[in-house]
């Protein structure tokens, strides 16, 4: 680790303003993507944000047809929200196979989500149920805010402060777990909304991709059937000591169906 | 054996130290004045080092020493030797293995520069600053394939990159027995390299005092006085008495931290250089590239069978990947080692072991929990099975048919086992694993979409690591009793079960013994950890001095007593005068033997006494194991879902212990059969395993409750008729596990799969025996 200082803000606007006055500064949330990463001196900040003082990012709520996730909350309590259970089992789900508990107490969605690791659990249900990722400046669609491994549309300085999902129908997830990390080898997310069915996948390739050949399929029959036959090319797919891209291809329709019986 | 605390499941004394934090490890230790040490480590596989700019380095703050493989050479340090004696045919190329490289790197991780800071972050940002240039040249990655015509070469003095050709065993007889079988079974098998993953990575504390040129190195480590002998003359060039080493606890070592590293060095040399302590503390990744790494044999098994399925003969024909230098006793353990458990329980009457090492650009490999046996018990146990299930007969029934039931028995290379429960064993394990029912249980997987298998596997362990062993009985004036060893515990419970062998046969409390080890100040000498060698090694020894320590106390008691030694009967620690309520306790004795008034003309103060137990006895543990696991037909992941052990370990001194040390040992070698695997890129020689966030170690989650029945036929090679426990798990898992695997697999047509069984794997086979098609047709 390289020495670097410490700001633990109160409020968004102190955050952003300590964010924006350096290009070398950075946010820390949960820190368990960014304090390994430090200690492996492959990130060598100015100065650390902390984001944990901030009440305003914390905190799940359900408004009309939405649920509302502030960016500090972490994992456990997505997994043992009321409002995410109810509203959105899949997403409760989901941070239940995130990491391990350790890491489920500390990580948060924000941090996860302004990551964009290709491995990641969250991002897949962000665009998957559509979602809207909500800055200190502006309002991005899910579909324009993920752009490639570890890229997203936010601009230097800008803090992700919360995340809102539309309330689906249905939706459902399911993940093969990388054997080592616990991340994702390859996963899929299917929801159906008002607005028509995503299928969504992560883990397989370089970042998360809706899978439009399926997302037909379940629009003309909602069924894991539909699905199951559906082959996902494996060409552009990650492949790495722990699978071939043809193994990912494969796990994409195994992965699919099952997240559709997961819906039910 | 005495009746009492032995054999009684005591929990370790240890526990309350561990558990609450308050267990001491190298890195938190105190060193007043210490400074920091950091390694710069190669980035390539091989390279020509073409020079080493160390300028800016040595004038950033804090920075106190920087040094380089010339400077060692000009200090006149000498190479880290490699002690292992292996009857090679033809010569054992050691080739010179420095501190820090020379001219050249041969894996990733070689220590090529290192820093000396008065901080470690002062230390890391100055071995950022060393631009080292280097020339990268083609490496070799594999074992097998580094001895194929046209690999890079590794060392210029090993043509071929091989490191040495062993053979033991009768050709003429082997090739008889081939050439008159019924059935011939041949396996194409890997035995991957693994990584033995202490939780506590290696760390050391290097002192030197200049009045008296002497050495001081704690460290964790495992073997004390074995990492003295192959420091002090050979690479400090000082008598071993003028260096000391010393172990606070240690936080898992199964091998990996027997051995002399480089780092050892390093401190040392800095500390004499500087004048101050000198500390190092390896990074957790930086174990994956820079320790030492496991196993790595691979190559061809044949077994040679007549028509009812008895054996006739065994030929193994392997390459062991040494790694980029001989480390310890690398060459040792895939030649000799494996060489001792060759045919396992069975009656092989005919038995050849070839083996050539290679030299590969990549971390030297060395002994790990089990270290030859487990190779030795996998191939035997492949063969067996696939020997049933080619030729039709019963797995178990084959077993049976070949074990050895007569003892003692002579193996095909001169090895006598003593005794043995291995018929017990099986008949035990067969009951227990219910085949029976099986059918039904397989159904009811597979209305799940599960395939389920059943392995069973019998095992042999030739235990006892080094030979001979030391061990002394000191009376300490608050009436303590130290018990001193020179065997090593790190973590296996020592302290409590050394005890109870002592209360039992000293008549004191259990709560009055100290266990003194790891300190080459206080323990004579002696072979520290490896090969469960403890109780039978150590536990000997321990018993020597005792019965010394009770000789003494004898005849003091009776000068006090004014009897004759041979009228005193000792029980309950106090000696009595047959027939009479004269007598004294040893407490007492201990007390009035300080004086040199109370004793008997000729004898020397004081009770304490030690011994050296010169024996070099194998012991020769077994078991047979079930395991059952489900397929996952999608994904090709697999669940354990059942697994049963029954063992035989002689006499238990602490079934709790026991226990806990083959449940270890399984969940490494379940780790083994499923998860683990270190890769290197086959082309570029990059370790691509290099953290636990790509090596797959098992968690509790991937383990099964691990039931192990103990069957004990106690040996006559020690007093105290054990065998040892400590690495049988490790040998027994891979095998049983992986038969389940194939047993699930069988009816798709999978026969061929190596360790470990990773989901992916498991999906390729499928794919493949079926023709292609994403799942194979039901
Ligand atoms: C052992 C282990 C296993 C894991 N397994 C999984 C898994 O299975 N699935 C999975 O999805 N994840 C997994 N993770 C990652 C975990 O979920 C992390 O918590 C997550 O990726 C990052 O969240 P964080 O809050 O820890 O972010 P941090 O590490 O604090 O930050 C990550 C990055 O996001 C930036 N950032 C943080 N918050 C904001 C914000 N509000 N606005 C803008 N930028 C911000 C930071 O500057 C940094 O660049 C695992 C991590 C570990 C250590």
């Amino acid at each position: 680790m390289y020495d670097f200082d410490y700001h633990k803000p109160s409020s968004v606007a102190d955050a952003v303003k300590l964010l924006s006055a350096d290009p070398d500064a950075r946010a820390i949330s949960g820190g368990q993507t960014l304090l390994p990463a430090l200690k492996h001196r492959l990130n060598r900040p100015t100065y650390l944000v902390d984001l944990s003082g901030i009440a305003e990012l914390r905190g799940v709520k359900r408004e009309g047809d939405k649920i509302t996730v502030g960016a500090m909350t972490r994992h456990i309590e997505v997994q043992n929200s009321p409002e995410v259970k109810s509203a959105i089992p899949a997403l409760a789900y989901m941070a239940t196979v995130i990491g391990d508990i350790q890491v489920r107490n500390r990580g948060t969605m924000g941090g996860s989500v302004a990551n964009n690791d290709p491995a990641a659990d969250y991002p897949s249900a962000v665009l998957g149920l559509g979602a809207t990722v909500v800055t200190d400046k502006r309002r991005i669609a899910a579909d324009d805010y993920f752009q490639g491994m570890f890229t997203t549309a936010l601009e230097p300085g800008e803090l992700l402060v919360a995340i809102e999902f539309p309330i689906p129908e249905k939706a459902g997830y399911a993940k093969m777990r990388n054997p080592a990390s616990r991340y994702v080898m390859a996963g899929v997310f299917v929801a159906k909304t008002k607005d028509g069915v995503r299928v969504v996948v992560n883990g397989a390739g370089p970042g998360v991709f809706r899978q439009t050949d399926m997302e037909q399929a379940l629009s003309a029959n909602w069924s894991p059937d539909a699905v199951a036959g559906i082959k996902q090319a494996s060409e552009g797919l990650n492949s790495d000591i722990h699978g071939s891209a043809e193994y990912r291809a494969h796990l994409v329709s195994v992965m699919a169906k099952r997240a559709v019986t997961d819906a039910g | 054996m005495p009746e009492g605390l032995s054999g009684q499941p005591l929990r370790r004394r240890e526990d309350a130290r561990f558990l609450t934090g308050a267990g001491r490890y190298t890195a938190d230790l105190e060193a007043p004045g210490a400074l920091h040490l950091h390694v710069l480590r190669s980035p390539h596989a091989h390279a020509r080092v073409l020079g080493i700019e160390t300028g800016a380095a040595r004038t950033m703050p804090g920075v106190r020493l920087v040094l380089t493989g010339v400077d060692l050479a000009d200090a006149g340090l000498g190479p880290l030797p490699c002690p292992a004696v292996v009857r090679t045919i033809g010569p054992l190329v050691v080739p010179d293995r420095h501190a820090l490289a020379r001219d050249r790197v041969r894996h990733v991780g070689e220590p090529v520069a290192c820093v000396v800071a008065e901080t470690s972050a002062e230390a890391r940002d100055a071995a950022e600053a060393i631009e080292v240039s280097y020339d990268p040249l083609p490496a070799a990655v594999d074992g097998r394939a580094a001895l194929a015509p046209g690999a890079p070469q590794v060392w210029m003095q090993a043509p071929g990159n091989q490191a040495f050709r062993f053979e033991r065993g009768d050709r003429a007889a082997v090739e008889a027995g081939f050439a008159c079988a019924a059935h011939v079974v041949s396996l194409d098998l890997v035995n991957q390299r693994v990584h033995a993953a202490p939780i506590e990575p290696r760390a050391a504390i290097g002192r030197h005092d200049a009045a008296t040129d002497s050495f001081d190195l704690l460290l964790s480590g495992q073997s004390v006085h074995n990492i003295r002998e192959q420091l002090a003359g050979p690479v400090l060039g000082v008598p071993a008495d003028r260096v000391r080493l010393s172990c606070p606890d240690v936080g898992g070592g199964f091998g990996l931290k027997n051995f002399l590293f480089p780092e050892h060095v390093l401190v040392l040399h800095a500390a004499r250089l500087l004048g101050r302590p000198v500390r190092w503390v390896a990074d957790g990744s930086e174990e994956f590239q820079a320790a030492v790494h496991a196993r790595d044999l691979q190559g061809t098994a044949r077994l040679a069978l007549d028509a009812e399925g008895r054996f006739l003969a065994l030929h193994a024909d392997m390459a062991a990947d040494l790694g980029a230098y001989c480390s310890a006793f690398g060459p040792g353990v895939p030649t000799n080692s494996i060489s001792n458990a060759m045919g396992t329980v069975y009656a092989v009457p005919a038995v050849l072991l070839e083996v050539r090492g290679a030299f590969t650009n990549t971390l030297p490999v060395d002994a790990y929990r089990g270290a030859g046996k487990p190779e030795a018990n996998y191939m035997m146990e492949r063969l067996v099975d696939a020997a049933a299930r080619r030729c039709g007969f019963d797995p178990v029934a084959l077993r049976r048919r070949n074990l050895v039931t007569a003892f003692p028995h002579r193996s095909a290379f001169g090895i006598t086992m003593d005794s043995g429960g291995f018929a017990e064993a099986l008949d035990a394990v067969e009951a227990l694993a219910d085949r029976a029912g099986f059918a039904a249980r397989r159904a009811e997987s597979e209305a799940r979409g599960k395939l389920r298998g059943l392995g069973l596997a019998c095992f042999l362990e030739t235990a006892r690591g080094a030979p001979g062993e030391w061990a002394a009985v000191r009376f300490a004036d608050n009436g303590l009793v130290d018990l001193a060893l020179g065997t090593q515990s790190n973590g296996q419970g020592h302290e409590t079960s050394f005890a109870q062998v002592a209360a039992d046969r000293l008549g004191l409390p259990f709560e009055s013994f100290r266990l003194v080890q790891a300190d080459t100040a206080l323990v004579a000498r002696g072979n520290g950890h490896g090969g469960a060698r403890s109780l039978h090694m150590g536990g000997t020894a321990l018993v020597l001095a005792i019965e010394a320590v009770l000789g003494r106390a004898r005849r003091l008691a009776a000068h006090l007593l004014q009897a004759a030694p041979d009228d005193l009967a000792f029980a309950a620690g106090r000696f009595a005068v047959a027939g009479t309520e004269r007598g004294v306790d040893l407490p007492a004795l201990a007390r009035a033997a300080r004086d040199p008034a109370n004793l008997p003309d000729g004898m020397a103060p004081g009770l304490d006494a030690e011994a050296d137990n010169p024996s070099d006895l194998i012991t020769f543990p077994s078991g047979a194991h079930v395991a059952e696991v489900e397929v996952d037909l999608d994904t090709g992941e697999v669940a354990l879902v059942r697994y049963q052990a029954v063992d035989d370990y002689g006499n238990l001194v602490n079934p709790l212990l026991t226990e806990g040390q083959v449940q270890g040992g399984l969940a490494q070698g379940i780790g083994q059969a499923l998860m683990e695997r270190v890769v290197y890129d086959p082309d570029s020689g990059q370790l691509l395993s290099a953290s636990p966030m790509d090596y797959a170690l098992p968690r509790a989650s991937d383990v099964p409750p691990l039931p192990v029945r103990f069957i004990s036929v106690p040996t006559a090679s020690n007093p105290l008729g054990v065998k040892g426990a400590g690495q049988a798990g490790a040998i027994a898992a891979p095998p049983t596990v992986m038969l389940a695997v194939l047993d699930a697999l069988a009816p798709l047509g999978v026969s061929a799969l190596d360790m470990p069984a990773t989901p992916e794997r498991i999906w390729k086979a499928i794919h493949e025996a079926s023709g292609g098609g994403a799942r194979p047709p039901a």
